[in-house]
């Protein structure tokens, strides 16, 4: 058997590296999108697959999203594996006719007669000084509709282990992709095809006083707030949540029957967003835990400023730290 | 008178200066019966069209869908469906495309598209079952890989193009038939797919479902183009206009196209050209918006009653033959609304156990607590 490599890879070439992997063992898996071919996305998600895997099964499409959802329905009731990529976020709406509409639906309208494996793939989230419209964390809208499976990654390693796990999950899976942290770290990753379980928070840190919940590119921020807060004596538990939706509440649960407090961080809008759920399900379930209220640090309920405002609206380590000691403190 | 407008506009911008003609097209037209039931054309007329028993065969099957849509309308003015939308007068499209379809071939349908549906093998219960809400109605028993019915309309065109491509990386000789009202075609979705299917050469029929009306928006606020075979024009692909009363042509076309589509010939667009005889729906009243003359003169026009006329032409069909047809086929209707009105209504939990292959722990503890509340 020939040895396994071994890389150090960025977030984004964690993606390639899973997608590669899996076109490798499973013929069935197949690349579409924009730009996904001879340029290997804009991102460089796709790069060199069409050059491995041919043409064929590495597919420029024309440039319409709702075109590229409703392909990848097709192709996925025929028994394929589609892996579509979706360019940025902020272009997923006119396909979300598709995904919400369709591919969130397929299996309970036809009672399991046709089914949808596929990956839906997008960058999503500010902090790039990208143009209008690429910078949105829009994550609950598709974490809200039934029958979809919602996954963020927050690092390479997990990048790899639960994209595997969303090519091969026998329904459809929203993949998206924190571009803000997609070159930001590497971690040095075995091609060994062992996926990460999808459904499933990461507990990151663990810590006594209080329980900060993120995913995404904020687990970035949070785990160095945590970081400053054991300086000042202040335990702190990181979850990634990583699968928004179907979400692990168990995992949040138990951490907070622990630590009594809870804080939580998320670069969406603060209304009706997954940071709410998270917040709703803690007070439902074991309010009596609770040391003090709950706490959320998120972005504002506005439309995401163009780039020259853009640090303004992002939360940041100093807004986690204030609010958690908040927590800590509330007598 | 369009394009003369176009070509006053243009040589008014370019000062008068002679023009190139760097594209034209034309639409045919394709029809072998009249409303009088006779052969309009010289042409001989395809192989299956002088097979008296493959007509009768076609005008059993369009009687059997006028007589599913009369049962299934009756059903729901007495309380046991739910809203249904009839394809009164436009039998000949769905049962000749479906006629010109194989097994192996797959279907995408459009919600008024029950003749195509049952003519490939969906079971007029379920039907019946999906009009009257149960998800049954979707897990069809014979016509396996067909799509469920598409609601929000034009979707099912991008579905179709999505089956196309598996088939083709497969390989396979087989082709998709999907359907679509005139209506439909002015979304997005639906020149998406044209697109996409001509640059790939996707083995995909697009057939246009034109009953002339849409709810209550006809043709001439719908489109400014001159037919709706044309928007294939804009995609690079094969297009034609059919009369769409006419089994026949309707049938011919589609054998052509699905030939075409399966020996890696690319897609066809096929506008049928016919009239909703009925309402929109159940839930609909045309006579707020059908012109006065409009039902009379269709129902002169109408698909079965020529066909008959050409049959008795031909000594083939009679009183007696249409009599004992009508009894058979009110009772294989019947036998339908039987097994509909006997399905059972799924238990409570049944709206969990098909969202995820396996459910989520949460959602796990609601269908606990939904069956304990059951319908209460």
């Amino acid at each position: 058997m020939k040895a396994n490599t071994v890389k150090t890879v960025t977030l984004i070439e964690a993606v390639n590296m899973a997608v590669s992997h899996e076109m490798g063992v499973d013929k069935e898996v197949v690349v579409f999108g924009e730009d996904v071919g001879i340029n290997g996305g804009v991102f460089r998600a796709t790069d060199g697959l069409q050059e491995k895997y041919g043409k064929e099964r590495v597919i420029d499409t024309p440039l319409a999203e709702a075109m590229i959802a409703g392909i990848a329905i097709g192709m996925a009731a025929q028994g394929m594996k589609p892996v579509a990529e979706i360019q940025f976020m902020g272009f997923i709406f006119p396909a979300a006719d598709h995904i919400i509409s369709h591919c969130a639906r397929m299996r309970n309208r036809t009672r399991g007669r046709l089914t949808l494996p596929m990956v839906i793939r997008a960058p999503f989230g500010g902090g790039i000084h990208a143009p209008e419209n690429h910078s949105e964390s829009t994550e609950a809208i598709f974490a809200h509709i039934p029958g979809l499976k919602v996954v963020i990654p927050s690092n390479p390693s997990r990048a790899y282990g639960l994209m595997l796990a969303a090519i091969r999950d026998p329904d459809p899976v929203i993949f998206l992709e924190p571009k803000r942290i997609y070159r930001i770290e590497k971690h040095e990753i075995e091609d060994n095809g062992e996926e990460y379980p999808l459904g499933v928070c990461f507990v990151d840190r663990e810590g006594t006083d209080i329980t900060l919940v993120s995913w995404g590119a904020m687990l970035h921020e949070t785990k160095q707030a945590a970081e400053k807060l054991a300086k000042e004596g202040i335990s702190a538990e990181v979850i990634d949540v990583a699968t928004v939706s179907p979400l692990d509440i168990d995992t949040i649960l138990e951490s907070v029957e622990k630590t009594g407090r809870l804080c939580i961080v998320q670069e969406a809008p603060k209304a009706g967003a997954l940071g709410s759920e998270i917040a709703a399900e803690v007070a439902e379930k074991c309010l009596m835990s609770l040391l003090a209220p709950i706490g959320r640090v998120s972005g504002y309920d506005i439309v995401i400023p163009y780039y020259r405002l853009e640090k303004q609206y992002m939360p940041k380590i100093d807004y986690i730290i204030e609010e958690a000691k908040r927590i800590v403190e509330y007598k | 008178m369009i394009l003369v407008r176009f070509l006053i506009d243009f040589n008014y911008v370019t000062g008068g200066l002679a023009l190139n003609t760097v594209a034209r097209f034309e639409i045919k037209y394709l029809q072998y019966m009249d409303e009088k039931g006779t052969f309009i054309s010289n042409d001989v007329p395809p192989a299956f069209a002088r097979d008296l028993e493959q007509l009768i065969s076609l005008y059993r099957d369009m009687n059997r869908i006028r007589l599913l849509d009369q049962k299934a309308y009756a059903l729901q003015r007495t309380g046991k469906m739910g809203t249904y939308p009839a394809a009164t007068g436009q039998e000949a499209i769905g049962v000749g495309f479906g006629a010109a379809m194989t097994k192996e071939d797959v279907l995408v349908p459009y919600y008024r598209g029950q003749a195509s549906m049952v003519q490939h093998g969906v079971l007029m219960e379920e039907v019946l079952q999906y009009w009257g809400g149960y998800e049954a109605g979707c897990d069809y028993k014979v016509a396996k890989e067909d799509f469920p019915i598409a609601v929000p309309i034009a979707t099912q065109s991008l579905h179709a193009t999505g089956v196309a491509k598996a088939m083709q990386m497969r390989g396979e000789k087989r082709c998709v038939f999907t359907e679509i009202g005139e209506g439909g075609t002015s979304q997005g979705d639906f020149y998406e797919a044209l697109n996409v299917a001509g640059i790939w050469n996707l083995g995909v029929v697009f057939i246009i479902n034109n009953n002339q009306w849409a709810i209550s928006v006809p043709s001439k606020i719908q489109t400014n183009c001159e037919t709706y075979a044309q928007k294939a024009i804009g995609a690079g692909i094969d297009c034609i206009q059919v009369d769409g009363n006419d089994v026949i042509a309707v049938k011919d076309a589609s054998d052509q196209a699905a030939e075409k589509a399966r020996n890696g010939g690319g897609p066809t667009v096929i506008e049928c050209i016919s009239l909703r005889l009925c309402d929109h729906t159940t839930a609909d009243d045309a006579t707020r918006y059908r012109p006065d003359g409009e039902l009379d003169e269709g129902w002169e026009k109408e698909p079965i009653l020529r066909l008959r006329k050409y049959l008795e032409s031909k000594n083939v069909w009679g009183k007696s033959e249409e009599e004992s047809m009508l009894v058979e086929l009110a009772a294989e209707v019947q036998t339908s609304v039987d097994n509909y009105l006997k399905t059972p209504v799924d238990p409570t939990e049944a709206m969990f156990d098909y969202l995820y292959e396996e459910l989520p722990e949460r959602t796990k503890l609601q269908r606990e607590i939904a069956i304990q509340r059951g319908a209460k």
